[in-house]
């Protein structure tokens, strides 16, 4: 085997080594990234729970105070407002 | 042995010894397989089952929320909230002893209860210590950090409308499957699809490693249904003042929009909370409009005065007598409230003569009255698929002589639902068009009425409504289902109901059925009124102002224009500032 030939091997394993360090680092990254992407998630699965919740307890609210009932009692009670006796439609009726 | 002979092979007896050392051999291996099993069973037992513990793979559900149930303008009637529940490994927990009295205090349970139930179930993986915690108590459970408790996520159901609407939006179990009401009916498209993680858990049960095996939940679809909330509430409001006025066992209050067959209003009285579960009254359950059959009585004649005027036998002009106010068929004695002589269709349907319509009904013949009933859908589906919904009972008509005849052509022998009548009369409405009643909305505006499902010719339909306008003229049976501005056409009915001797003297069903406007009816209204106890018992006393008072209020919400104005001005309603 000539010299020349024997460096270019000891090139080719130079540089496979070095592939294979760089990928070796590679795949800590991606790990790394991935559990941070994980915790991430798991993070914004709670932040979306709340919010869900928070959304429903919402409307909830929002029925128990527009209730027709209630609506009607405090029209009636607190503003002295009436149903009207004479009334016309106008317009187009929905 | 064989005639074969085969020169070259010659068969030798083996060496016994080989024989002896496969069975030796077998000997030994069943030995050690005898005492590793002993090792493993008995002498390693703990501590393998202890290593086993330590990991388990496992498959965690994630539960999916369930759909909604909205009314036509998307108000919620049922609505999933995420809660969490805590479970133990009980024997994990056991090992801290010390810790058990604090999780009680923050579980809001008693510590020598929970350390029995942990006690009871300790070889469990799995116990609830309690359900359906709000987020934040249960955060304060969590804060103990106590070792082998967790939380769950779960969803509870909350009911809005509450008792408003109780029987017809039904309820869950708690772990959330669809068991009365449209909670049943529609359970397939509102519970989702819950998906599952892959883990593998440690021995108090913590997750040590997520793995990549993920399955989305998949959340139920909302569903919106026809119902109009405000309506709802408005009819269930009156229904439940008049059954209270009244000492009513209960009733039933059915609104419809004739046009496109959708149920607007399905209230049921007595109710009870759907959001507590311990509040269920016996029967309470029951969605009265569609489980409860009742002989229609009176309410059924204006379908068959529609019959005889669709046949081309009667007309308007059309008198017929009514002999002296009661007439026998065979054993059965016809009979009027009084002597009202010769009448008309039109006083027929004012004054609700059983006599003038048993006379009728004998004259078009069992099959044709047969006919017509079957022709306005009672006895059949109406097309709702309620839970527990029933057909009624209409016999084959080759069954009736000349006495079921007689009875049916006034209602009595004939069963049908709340929602069944008010589907009959949605007919009456709509020109004739029997439609199927619709409870969830599907996006479609009304559909095309098949030739097949057209109950009565358009003109006498037409003309039934023109006569029902006379049953809330003052003189009429109904006069107190007027409402100022509107005319109104509809009918009563009082009906008694039938013990195990026969029909009882005292106890009576009040009903009104009706719409308004009169020429061209946007809403059909039933109301039913089950053993009234008062002084008063009767359709046209009990009903009909609750008819009154729920259309009135109703029309007004619709924006239906007033079709006669001019009775706005001077008709004094007795409730006209209360609503």
């Amino acid at each position: 085997m000539t010299g020349a030939g024997q460096n270019r091997r000891a090139l080719l394993i130079v540089v496979l080594v070095l592939a294979n360090l760089v990928g070796a680092l590679a795949v800590i990254q991606a790990k790394h990234r991935a559990r941070e992407l994980q915790s991430e998630l798991q993070v914004l699965r709670v932040e979306r729970d709340r919010l869900k919740t928070e959304w429903a307890q919402l409307q909830l609210e929002e029925s128990a105070w527009a209730n027709p009932d209630r609506v009607a009692r405090i029209a009636r009670e607190r503003l002295d407002m009436r149903q009207p006796r004479h009334y016309a439609v106008l317009g187009e009726t929905p | 042995m064989s005639r074969r002979r085969r020169p070259n092979v010659r068969l030798q007896a083996p060496p016994a010894w080989r024989a002896r050392a496969v069975l030796a051999l077998f000997g030994v291996f069943a030995v050690v397989l005898c005492a590793r099993a002993f090792e493993l069973q008995v002498l390693d037992r703990e501590f393998l089952v202890e290593e086993g513990a330590k990991r388990h793979l496992r498959t965690i559900d994630v539960p999916a929320g369930r759909g909604a149930i909205r009314d036509r303008r998307g108000e919620p009637l049922a609505l999933s909230a995420p809660t969490e529940s805590v479970w133990a490994v009980p024997s994990a927990v056991l090992e801290a002893p010390e810790r058990i009295a604090p999780l009680a205090r923050r579980l809001e349970m008693d510590a020598g209860e929970l350390r029995q139930r942990l006690a009871e179930y300790r070889d469990r993986q799995f116990l609830y210590l309690r359900r359906q915690l709000s987020p934040a108590q249960a955060r304060r459970v969590m804060d103990l950090e106590v070792p082998g408790v967790f939380l769950q996520r779960e969803y509870r159901r909350y009911y809005p409308a509450g008792e408003a609407a109780a029987q017809l939006v039904g309820l869950t179990d708690i772990d959330g499957h669809g068991q009365e009401g449209l909670e049943l009916a529609l359970d397939e498209a509102l519970h989702g699809e819950a998906g599952s993680r892959r883990v593998i858990k440690d021995r108090v049960g913590r997750v040590v490693e997520d793995l990549a095996e993920f399955t989305p939940p998949r959340a139920g679809r909302d569903i919106r249904l026809t119902v109009d909330l405000r309506l709802q509430y408005l009819a269930y409001r009156e229904l439940k003042a008049a059954v209270a006025q009244h000492r009513a066992d209960g009733g039933v209050v059915v609104m419809l929009d004739p046009a496109t067959g959708e149920v607007l209003a399905l209230a049921s009285s007595p109710s009870f909370n759907p959001n507590s579960r311990t509040s269920i009254p016996t029967g309470g359950l029951r969605n009265r409009a569609v489980t409860d059959i009742f002989e229609p009585g009176s309410t059924i004649k204006p379908l068959l005065v529609a019959r005889a005027l669709g046949s081309g036998a009667y007309s308007t002009a059309s008198e017929i007598e009514t002999d002296g106010g009661s007439f026998r068929v065979g054993r059965l004695k016809v009979s009027d409230f009084r002597d009202y002589g010769d009448v008309d269709l039109a006083e027929l349907l004012s004054k609700s003569s059983n006599v003038a319509a048993a006379k009728i009904g004998l004259d078009l013949g069992a099959e044709t009255v047969w006919d017509t009933y079957r022709d306005f859908g009672l006895g059949g589906v109406t097309g709702i698929r309620f839970p527990g919904e029933r057909y009624g009972v209409l016999r084959d008509f080759y069954q009736w002589g000349e006495i079921a005849t007689a009875t049916a052509a006034y209602g009595y022998g004939v069963s049908v639902t709340a929602l069944q009548l008010a589907r009959a009369y949605a007919a009456l409405a709509d020109d004739g068009r029997l439609r199927d009643l619709r409870l969830v909305a599907d996006g479609g505006g009304p559909r095309p009425v098949a030739p097949e499902n057209r109950a009565v010719a358009a003109g006498a339909a037409r003309t039934v409504r023109e006569l029902l306008r006379g049953v809330v003229a003052p003189e009429g049976t109904g006069s107190r289902a007027e409402i100022p501005g509107y005319h109104v056409a509809g009918k009563t009915g009082t009906v008694r109901k039938v013990d195990t001797d026969g029909y009882a003297l005292d106890r009576h069903q009040a009903l009104f059925v009706g719409m308004a406007p009169a020429d061209a009816p946007r809403l059909v209204t039933l109301v039913m009124i089950d053993e009234p106890r008062d002084e008063s018992h009767y359709g046209g006393i009990v009903a009909a102002p609750v008819f009154a008072r729920v259309m009135r209020d109703a029309l007004r919400m619709l924006r239906v224009p007033p079709d006669a104005p001019e009775r706005l001005a001077y008709t004094n309603p007795d409730r006209g500032d209360r609503s």
